[in-house]
């Protein structure tokens, strides 16, 4: 009886929400699978005409769309390793013990809780070529003997947008990782210890294994948010070539060029991608994710 | 009990070397900003420029506010994350009770899609939202921003609220049905108040998550109307691209993050365990 009405009950109340799913993912995504096959622009002054995999082959012959998929592979690639590397730092500090740990966390906070646009603007006036802070900082002490001009180098550019990025994610890094180091049970390194075990073992042989679920998870998400990066770039120094990522490029391509059909194609190549990226990570580590229910 | 030695010490000390770097490292920018805002603009314009706001002023608050622009902005943002938020949070409360506490058999399916749609990327369906807003008439609006928004606020808001009902013990909702309570009462009288907290810390999360967003803002609204504060910031511009009116960007940057700033630190302890509530319990 109550199992029943149980289920009548949940139905109900799950329907709103699958609703506004299948209305804000299911039928835009739709949308854009169709119009991958068409030739269309965004106004629809012209007639959508049906044109196959015309988009999709020229996709592939795109050198534009070749430097956007380069640009955001070394992006992804460079900032996601520089974050866990220094996220996993952050969280040993913060998890040992010691005085003022919770000022370091709230002050591992401000980054995340700054809006990216913002701390695009803030980085973007500190690497100033003239008036930056960091170029006059460099210069003082002596580290470099002419200011650089950070965001108009091209071999500086893409570089200084990675190190705003590291510097706005890692704290979200440095939190999941936290969070997987206060569930590694801490009887296993009194035992480490009376074995004479060193701190630096004890990292390799117990703390990073144990803590590879929680890598696996933090290392997808970031992953993820880093292929579809915009804002940062974008709002740093718009579209250039030396910068420009898939997202970015998509944006163009539909908004500025008009280009329904081809921005379409270029949707479902950004989707493809991260596909492959999620099933990658899931078969190199599928053990780990599942974890418990 | 080994004596302390000097490695001990130097270790100790290096240690807190490290902590301070990594202080200075996550509060420099945003200090940085912080005093720029209160800055002459000659003062600015250095080329040894102080560590401390001096001289200080309050023009570039004044520039900020003189028009009516930043204001209106500033309500859009207000209205749009708002709106967001309470939809996305009535919705995702009925739907998480239902996922966590009720017998519902394709309750695994349900979760996979909230799940894979927590991890889709926005851009892949600009075009198509486009479109969407477009035939809806919503192009350009509050309301289509705040619909296009739903989609990367309430599957996040589901899956984390479901993780709480989960964490609830069973035996209080046995005793409201022993006592005849129907679900919804159950859910309504016994459940919600003691989902509280959480609805608290997923609605700032969500909050916070669409009061920057900046590519469907960008992309969705023309002009000021509907503009909201990351694209007014985005697209602050002096009279020439060498007038870039740095102490303008950096007070509207302050005006938008020290409330940001200040919730996040207050809600601190929750803010984290929400965080990761999200993406851990996989």
């Amino acid at each position: 009886m109550l199992t029943v009405r149980q289920t009548r009950l949940a139905w109900l109340l799950v329907l709103p929400t699958l609703l506004v799913v299948a209305f804000v993912a299911g039928y835009p995504l739709a949308q854009v699978f169709y119009y991958s096959f068409h030739r269309a622009d965004i106004s629809f002054v012209e007639p959508t005409e049906f044109v196959g995999l015309k988009n999709y082959i020229f996709l592939l012959q795109d050198p534009d769309f070749r430097g956007a998929l380069w640009n955001t592979l070394r992006f992804t690639v460079v900032s996601v390793f520089l974050e866990t590397v220094l996220g996993l730092a952050i969280a040993l500090v913060i998890h040992s013990n010691f005085k003022g740990r919770g000022i370091v966390r709230a002050a591992i906070l401000i980054p995340w809780a700054i809006p990216t646009v913002v701390s695009a603007k803030m980085w973007q006036w500190m690497l100033n070529d003239i008036y930056g802070v960091i170029n006059v900082i460099l210069v003082n002490t002596g580290l470099i003997a002419n200011k650089i001009a950070f965001l108009a180098n091209p071999n500086t550019i893409l570089w200084s947008i990675v190190a705003v990025d590291v510097w706005k994610t890692t704290p979200f890094m440095a939190l999941l990782l936290l969070a997987g180091l206060q569930l590694i049970p801490s009887d296993i390194y009194e035992a480490a210890d009376i074995d004479g075990a060193s701190k630096w073992q004890q990292f390799w042989t117990l703390t990073l294994p144990l803590l590879t679920p929680a890598l696996v998870v933090a290392l997808i998400f970031r992953t993820l948010d880093a292929l579809r990066v915009f804002d940062v770039i974008f709002v740093m120094v718009g579209v250039n070539t030396a910068t420009r990522s898939l997202a970015i490029y998509n944006r163009q391509t539909l908004i500025d060029f008009q280009d329904l059909g081809y921005g379409s194609a270029i949707s479902v190549a950004i989707l493809v991608i991260i596909f492959i990226f999620v099933f990658l990570y899931m078969r190199v580590a599928g053990r780990g994710v599942r974890g418990e229910d | 009990m080994r004596t302390k030695g000097l490695g001990y010490y130097a270790g100790r000390v290096l240690f807190y070397i490290l902590v301070v770097f990594i202080v200075i490292y996550s509060v420099f920018p945003f200090y940085w900003a912080l005093i720029s805002s209160f800055k002459t603009s000659d003062a600015l314009f250095s080329s040894n420029p102080s560590f401390l706001p001096t001289p200080f002023t309050l023009t570039h608050y004044q520039n900020v506010f003189s028009g009516a622009e930043f204001g209106r902005n500033l309500i859009n943002s207000l209205l749009v994350a708002g709106g967001a938020t309470l939809i996305c949070l009535v919705l995702g409360v009925l739907a998480a009770y239902a996922l966590g506490r009720l017998r519902f058999p394709p309750k695994n399916a349900v979760l996979y899609i909230v799940l894979a749609m927590t991890m889709f990327p926005q851009v892949s369906v600009l075009s198509g939202m486009f479109v969407l807003l477009r035939e809806t008439g919503l192009f350009n609006t509050h309301a289509g921003l705040i619909l296009s928004y739903l989609l990367f606020t309430l599957p996040f808001t589901v899956w984390v609220l479901t993780g709480y009902f989960r964490g609830l013990p069973r035996e209080l909702e046995e005793a409201a049905y022993v006592d005849g309570a129907s679900p919804m009462q159950t859910l309504v009288q016994v459940m919600l108040p003691l989902t509280g907290p959480g609805l608290v810390t997923t609605g700032l999360l969500a909050f916070i998550a669409a009061w920057n967003e900046y590519l469907f803002a960008l992309t969705f609204t023309i002009g000021n109307n509907v503009r909201t504060v990351p694209v007014a910031i985005a697209s602050f511009g002096g009279a020439t691209p060498f007038e870039i009116p740095w102490g303008s960007i950096m007070a509207a940057s302050v005006v938008v993050t020290v409330p940001l700033v200040v919730l996040v630190l207050i809600f601190q302890q929750r803010i984290v365990a929400g965080l990761t509530a999200g993406a851990v319990k996989g």
